[in-house]
């Protein structure tokens, strides 16, 4: 009794073990089937999600200009510290006196890509970026300053 | 901990072999001291601390829009549904009715990050106990929710889609088509799942019997989720507490009296299922309208203690607020699921050989950034 019981398990397993290789087998023959993506080699094809958020980013239109009024909403929301941004007093044409942003640090290091900041910008000054390959050999390079030399305000953003 | 000499050897024939740190088993930093006697589990002593990022003590220097996000990095496979918990029980302290539209779209992404998380509970199941080929499988149909959660709420495994009050953005207009889509998806392939492992004689003989835990004991340590269920206890927080809109949906809470991990495996697959059902039914009618409601632009909270729990796919979430009126939690605890979970293993695995012991994690499904926070 115990001999056939023995027996009787290898068999089931055996059999049973048959099916999971008809599985793999199955899909080994169907190659149209296939659903994995060779990623560093499919670069030129890769295309994200329009909502991915891989970074913050800051554009700038034609004539190097971007829409950030230097109000530190995104500062103020960051959870953890990654935005800093130093504003400065500009003269205007007019001879008033105006804040505007100096130098716009990102740390992206720290940031976590949660979007809190892009959310709370008033202006949509900053926008989250599909660029996710941010590996580097030091440190430093992650500290981006992210308004361009020379760029400006937009008129009429306020 | 330094352990000396005398911590490792205790008997004649008896020795302390170390499970982890870095033991891919343990999915993580848990690192596990065991007390072996040929084979034979005499003792199991779970030691903590690898991955503690005071997650509780950073959130009360964070606004109450700012402190969920870190709750994604807690069981970051349900992440998802630890980020309601956190908006839920702001809600509750403001009394804010969260629209209609917000609590479909929650719930639709709740249930997907659930099949998600057990897909990936049954890939790595399948993968500590020495089958390779299942992994391929589930990740097929879980690399298809993630990619929903991509497009619609920015990101695949830390979504922080949650605000106060509701979500962040409006899905995309695609994202009914796209569930479907994924849902029939599963659905064709889920017999493979079954061809593959859960009919394996092999796989069934090395979970039957192993890691018995009584409905008792899984009452004195306070264990929640799938784990609790398959010792018969019913404690599925979607029904005993309905929260954000549950309360509307039909399903079944999956309980099993095996006791076994071969239970838990199998309530787990079940479970898979109800979540589809409950998918189906709020797919098509998403109701229209807001997707969040007004709240003010820095939240207080009125003085007092709050308390809300959710269901994770591992089990009970708690999120427990001390309020002093001000902008930040003045105490933030988080009641997880795993830590609770973690604590039956020492019973369980008394008396199991060490590669029970494997299947016993396997089946309870740790996630070990829970357990530390």
């Amino acid at each position: 009794m115990f001999i056939k019981e023995y027996f009787g398990t290898i068999f089931k397993s055996i059999k049973s073990l048959l099916t999971g290789m008809k599985l793999t087998g199955y899909y080994f023959t169907h190659l149209n089937k296939i659903v994995t993506e060779e990623y560093p080699d499919n670069r030129a094809t890769l295309k994200m999600a329009e909502r991915f958020r891989g970074e913050v980013i800051m554009p700038h239109d034609e004539k190097n200009e971007h829409q950030c009024t230097g109000c530190q909403s995104c500062e103020l929301s960051c959870p953890n510290g990654s935005i800093k941004i130093i504003t400065k007093q500009e003269i205007q044409a007019d001879g008033k006196k105006k804040k505007r942003i100096d130098t716009w640090v990102y740390h992206l290091d720290m940031c976590t890509m949660c979007g809190m900041c892009v959310e709370a910008c008033p202006t949509t000054a900053i926008l989250m970026g599909n660029e996710f390959e941010h590996s580097q050999y030091e440190k430093k390079y992650l500290k981006k300053v992210l308004n361009k030399p020379g760029s400006r305000l937009k008129d009429g953003v306020e | 901990m330094i352990l000396g000499e005398e911590d490792y050897i205790t008997e004649e024939g008896e020795f302390v072999v170390n499970m982890g740190p870095q033991h891919p088993s343990t999915h993580g930093v848990l690192r596990l001291k065991v007390w072996l006697d040929g084979e034979t589990i005499k003792k199991v002593e779970p030691h903590l601390g690898y991955i503690h990022r005071s997650i509780e003590k950073m959130s009360e220097s964070l606004s109450y829009r700012q402190y969920g996000y870190l709750t994604s990095r807690m069981d970051y496979l349900s992440a998802h549904i630890n980020n309601l918990a956190c908006a839920l029980v702001v809600e509750k302290a403001l009394q804010v009715e969260v629209p209609a539209r917000a609590q479909a779209i929650r719930i639709i992404i709740g249930e997907l990050t659930r099949i998600g998380s057990h897909l990936l509970w049954f890939a790595s199941a399948g993968l500590d106990l020495g089958g390779v080929t299942p992994f391929f499988y589930a990740f097929r149909e879980r690399e298809a929710i993630n990619s929903i959660m991509d497009e619609n709420c920015g990101a695949r495994l830390t979504q922080n889609f949650m605000v106060p009050g509701g979500i962040v953005y409006d899905v995309r207009p695609d994202f009914q088509s796209r569930v479907k889509e994924v849902l029939k998806q599963f659905k064709d392939n889920f017999h493979e799942y079954n061809e593959i492992l859960t009919g394996n004689v092999i796989f069934q003989n090395r979970l039957k019997d192993v890691g018995i835990l009584t409905k008792e004991d899984a009452i004195a340590f306070g264990c929640t989720g799938p784990t609790a269920r398959a010792s018969g206890l019913s404690c599925d927080i979607r029904k005993m507490y309905p929260y954000d809109g549950y309360e509307k949906l039909q399903f079944d809470e999956v309980i099993s009296t095996g006791c076994d991990s071969w239970a838990r495996y199998e309530v787990r697959m079940a479970e898979m299922l109800q979540s589809v059902r409950i998918i189906e039914q709020l797919i098509d009618n998403i109701p229209e309208g807001d997707i969040v409601a007004k709240t003010k632009n820095v939240i207080k909270l009125p003085k007092g203690e709050f308390y809300q729990r959710v269901e994770t796919a591992r089990g009970e979430l708690g999120v427990y607020i001390v309020s002093d009126g001000g902008a930040s939690p003045y105490r933030c605890k988080y009641r997880s699921p795993n830590f609770a979970n973690l604590s039956a293993i020492p019973h369980i695995a008394r008396g199991y050989k060490i590669g029970d012991l494997i299947a016993i994690m396997a089946t309870i499904d740790l996630i070990i950034p829970d357990i530390d926070r």
